[in-house]
């Protein structure tokens, strides 16, 4: 699958195709994490790869983040995030999440 | 500094460990006032207008707009604009699809496109509440969207950064790019607005 954007750096190969259906891990690491809590244990679809970027997690304790992480968007359906979503069923919400925060659903 | 036209306040929190942090960075020969000083104004210089120029011309050119939704980074230096690092992703409204941008985590907002972003896209009463009920915000802002049009949110929380593309409204047929420009508002790059003619 084609990157949206570049990357210059030493990276793990992406692993998921766009419209893969992929689980958020349920998981609570210590530091600093940019995998919201609302998002983990849900299941959404591939919508891009963005690329691929030093992991903010490592960046934030003062290491190099590499090799860099694949980071994608999923597309997660309203209605399954939020038990009392009072919308239509089409409305959604995208995030993006690192691949290591990613298994196939 | 406080906002409070004479009258002293003293720093909060923030406002001390910020200054502390820079006179120590500058102590330490790091970084200089005068650095600090041209990025606050470089960034202060910075406004919506840039982005609107990038909206009117999608507008008119198709073939731009496909590139902008391709790659919105390269799409704005297409004309010149300066936005160090900005990795921009550009998301279409169309009569089925409405999108609006947040950060929940932060306050991530295309800064070196538009600028600072609103105080109320910092809040936490928008950061928390956009994900959970956009609707209802969308609401609050004056955008009652009808349940045939999908809302689509999207958080900001890594390396991209976001500019809602909104469609271009009837009656601005034959205008030229600066008068479309003229019409596309921060907020409507936001996604809490959509232009309004008139």
């Amino acid at each position: 699958m084609n990157p949206q954007f570049a990357t210059d750096y030493p990276a793990v190969t992406p692993k998921f195709e766009v419209g893969a259906r992929v689980k958020v891990r349920k998981t609570a690491p210590l530091g600093h994490i940019r995998t919201p809590f609302y998002i983990r244990g849900h299941v959404g679809e591939i919508e891009r790869l963005c690329g691929s970027f030093p992991n903010p997690e490592e960046l934030a304790q003062m290491r190099d983040g590499l090799p860099a992480q694949p980071l994608y968007r999923v597309r997660f359906k309203q209605k399954d995030v939020w038990p009392d979503y009072k919308g239509p069923d089409s409305d959604v919400v995208e995030i993006e999440i690192f691949q290591h925060w990613l298994e196939k659903a | 500094m406080s906002t409070d036209q004479g009258r002293y306040q003293p720093f909060s929190y923030y406002q001390l460990m910020e200054t502390s942090l820079r006179e120590l960075l500058v102590e330490k020969g790091i970084v200089t006032n005068e650095q600090v000083n041209a990025e606050v104004a470089a960034m202060r210089n910075r406004q919506p207008e840039r982005g609107a120029k990038v909206v009117a011309k999608a507008w008119v050119d198709p073939e731009y707009k496909k590139r902008l939704l391709a790659n919105g980074t390269a799409a704005c230096e297409e004309l010149g604009l300066e936005i160090p690092g900005l990795r921009l992703v550009a998301v279409e409204n169309t009569p089925q699809v409405h999108n609006a941008i947040v950060c929940t985590l932060c306050s991530c907002y295309p800064r070196v496109l538009l600028g600072i972003p609103p105080d109320w896209y910092k809040s936490r009463n928008y950061r928390s509440r956009m994900v959970r009920e956009p609707r209802v915000v969308l609401k609050e802002f004056g955008l009652d969207l009808p349940t045939s049009v999908t809302v689509r949110v999207h958080d900001s929380t890594a390396d991209m950064r976001y500019i809602v593309l909104p469609m271009r409204p009837k009656g601005t047929e034959g205008w030229d790019e600066a008068r479309l420009a003229g019409i596309v508002t921060r907020d409507c790059m936001i996604g809490v607005a959509v232009p309004q003619v008139g």
